[in-house]
This record gives C-alpha cells, sequence and structure tokens, in this order.
C-alpha cells in the first residue's frame, strides 16, 4: 500500500502535466511518467507479466512513436491559445469534475471491499496463469488480435505512402534550374552562405553579416527562424564584457 | 481496493477533460492513451479482487489494442499534417465550412 500512496500523487500531478503543459513534448513525457508508475503498480498487484508489457509496449514502444511522430510534425505544433468555442474549456472543466465525481461515488457505493487476491491464481506463475488463459479460454480472441495487427501495420503503411505528384528533379535539372535564376533573378548558383560568417559569434545561430553588415536571413536554418532562436548579429555580450571591465575599479588603485 | 479504482476513474477523468480542452491532435491522442492505461489499472485492480487472472487478460488484449490503434491513428495525423501543415483538431473542419 505504500506504493500505492506514494505513487498515486505522482501519477495524478503528471496526468494533470499532460492536459495543462502548454508543448507536446512536456506532455509526452508526463504521460511516459504516467505509464512506468502504472507498471509500478501492477507489479504492486501481483501482475508482473503486464509489469514487463507495459514497460515495453507503452513506454517503450508507444511513447517512442508519440515523439517520433511529435518531431516529425515539428517545432511549430503548439496549440492555439484562443477558444474556438467560447467557455469551452470551463464548461469541459465543470463537465469533467461533475462525471469524476459521480463515477468516484458509484463505484466506491457498489464495489465491495472484499480481495480475494491473486494467491491461488498465480500458483505456477502469473505468465503461466495467463498463457493457460490466452491459449485456452480467449485462442480466438487471440488469433483476431494477429490479424489486427496486420491489419493495422498494413493501414500505417497505405497511410504514411505518399505519391509522387510532381516529377522527379534530377541532378542536371537542378543545376539547369540554378542557373536560369542566376540568368533572371542574380541568385547565387554556389550554395548557401554559413553562419556566423563576418558576424562576431560562429554559432549556427549567428546569421552572416553582409559587407554593409546587415544580417543574412538565408544563412541560418529556417526552423531556428520558426522557433525565434535567432540571435541578433548586433546585441553582442562581448559590447557588454567590455564595458564591464571598463566599470570595474581597479583592485590596487594604481596600475 | 477502492483506492486503486479511485485512481482509475480520476486518471480517466483527466483523460476525459483532456480530450475536450486540447487543440492538438497529437495531445488528444495521448490523453485517449491516458484513458486507456485507466481502465488498464481498473482491470487489474478487479483481477486481484475476485482471484482470477482474466482481468488481466483484458487488460493484456487491451494493450495490443491500443498499439494497433496508435498505429493507425497516429499515421492519420501524420497524412493530415501533409495536406494542411498543421495538427491542430480545428483545422479539419472543411466539411463544415
Amino acid at each position: 500500500m505504500t506504493v500505492f500512496w506514494l505513487l498515486a500523487p505522482i501519477m495524478v500531478i503528471a496526468a494533470l502535466g499532460l492536459v495543462f503543459a502548454r508543448k507536446a513534448v512536456h506532455a509526452a513525457l508526463c504521460l511516459a511518467v504516467v505509464m512506468i508508475s502504472l507498471a509500478v503498480l501492477y507489479a504492486a498487484q501481483g501482475a508482473p507479466f503486464l509489469f514487463a508489457v507495459q514497460i515495453i509496449v507503452y513506454t517503450g514502444a508507444i511513447m517512442m512513436l508519440f515523439l517520433f511522430v511529435l518531431m516529425l510534425v515539428g517545432v511549430d505544433s503548439s496549440d492555439a491559445v484562443k477558444e474556438t468555442i467560447g467557455g469551452q474549456r470551463l464548461a469541459a472543466a465543470i463537465i469533467g469534475l461533475i462525471f469524476g465525481l459521480t463515477v468516484v461515488l458509484a463505484v466506491g457505493q457498489t464495489v465491495s471491499g472484499v480481495v480475494v487476491g491473486l494467491k491461488a491464481a498465480n500458483g505456477n506463475g502469473n505468465p503461466y496463469g495467463l498463457s493457460e488463459l490466452l491459449f485456452g479460454k480467449y485462442v480466438l480472441a487471440f488469433e483476431f488480435t494477429s490479424a489486427l495487427l496486420i491489419t493495422a501495420a498494413l493501414g500505417a503503411m497505405v497511410l504514411a505512402h505518399k505519391e509522387r505528384l510532381t516529377t522527379r528533379h534530377s541532378q542536371a535539372d537542378i543545376a539547369a534550374r540554378r542557373m536560369r535564376e542566376y540568368a533572371e533573378s542574380g541568385r547565387h548558383p554556389g550554395p548557401l552562405p554559413t553562419p556566423g560568417v563576418f558576424a562576431r559569434h560562429n554559432a549556427v545561430d549567428t546569421p552572416a553579416l553582409l559587407p554593409d553588415g546587415t544580417p543574412l536571413e538565408t544563412s541560418i536554418s529556417s526552423s531556428l527562424v520558426a522557433r525565434g532562436q535567432v540571435r541578433d548579429g548586433f546585441d553582442d555580450d562581448i559590447d557588454k564584457v567590455v564595458e564591464q571591465l571598463d566599470d570595474e575599479p581597479e583592485p590596487g588603485g594604481e596600475k | 481496493m477502492n483506492e486503486y479504482i479511485t485512481l482509475s476513474l480520476i486518471l480517466f477523468t483527466i483523460g476525459c477533460v483532456g480530450v475536450l480542452v486540447r487543440r492538438n491532435a497529437i495531445v488528444v491522442f495521448m490523453c485517449i492513451e491516458l484513458m486507456l492505461n485507466a481502465t488498464n489499472l481498473a482491470f487489474v485492480s478487479f483481477s486481484r479482487q475476485n482471484g482470477n487472472l482474466d482481468g488481466q487478460v483484458a487488460a493484456f488484449f487491451v494493450m495490443v489494442v491500443a498499439a494497433a490503434e496508435v498505429v493507425v491513428g497516429l499515421s492519420i495525423i501524420v497524412s493530415i499534417y501533409r495536406a494542411r501543415r498543421s495538427t491542430s483538431v480545428d483545422e479539419a473542419s472543411l466539411l463544415k465550412s
């Protein structure tokens, strides 16, 4: 029971974090906390097989898929702050509160406190007992599960497949297009400038400076621009450091 | 025993509210996963209460179905993102307007 009272608050807080986190990655981490805690609760309730499966399938495979899709979909997919339907959040919170209270009260009145325990059922070991049920009583459902998994895999392949809508550009086409652009608009046919050229830093978030001192946006990655993590070429901490050094009084009073 | 069921119901309710409140399709999906996990906890708890393993088998099947569901759902989200450049559930309202 100690395990339960230790983990229950953590799980509820992490679940609330899933609802309230602004960034989707934070929500995913909160969900991972809930899932790992659930695995421990399974182990505490005489289900060691489900403990392992929960860790492997949920926190291993499913959370991995979620994070993978989050990376694929990109950085600027955060929630819109404004509500589409007025007062939706308040209504949802009230409905959730009423629903939760109703269900908790109803279950609290109906569930009896008598716990048989799994000592007898786990007599030959938990995986043995489970496999006896799985390959005996529930073998048909097990077979359907395999069909379901194959269908899901096929469905994912079909949905994720992308038809090529345009013809494939060969290297010669790209070179011809670059030269045409150079002739028409004067765009340089060579590679893009690297970040940090003529700037005070050579980090990737510092745009290169043109000869007249203006920063060149094309020299840095567009996802850094989307995140707003571009360092301005001019607001430089070197100037601040120099000022600080000038302001500091001399320790000995003489030079 | 009641504590486990109550915790499972609280988690289920939080997942419900999350589905209603959040706009990002991936987060909505994670809230659905939270609800599935909550029901799994109830299954395992009832299995212990009744002294047989049928509840654990049910939880196991829920996990399998959830895995399949996540695969299909996430690929739907990815294909919607490809078409619309957004995963907000409000954007996919072309039938309405």
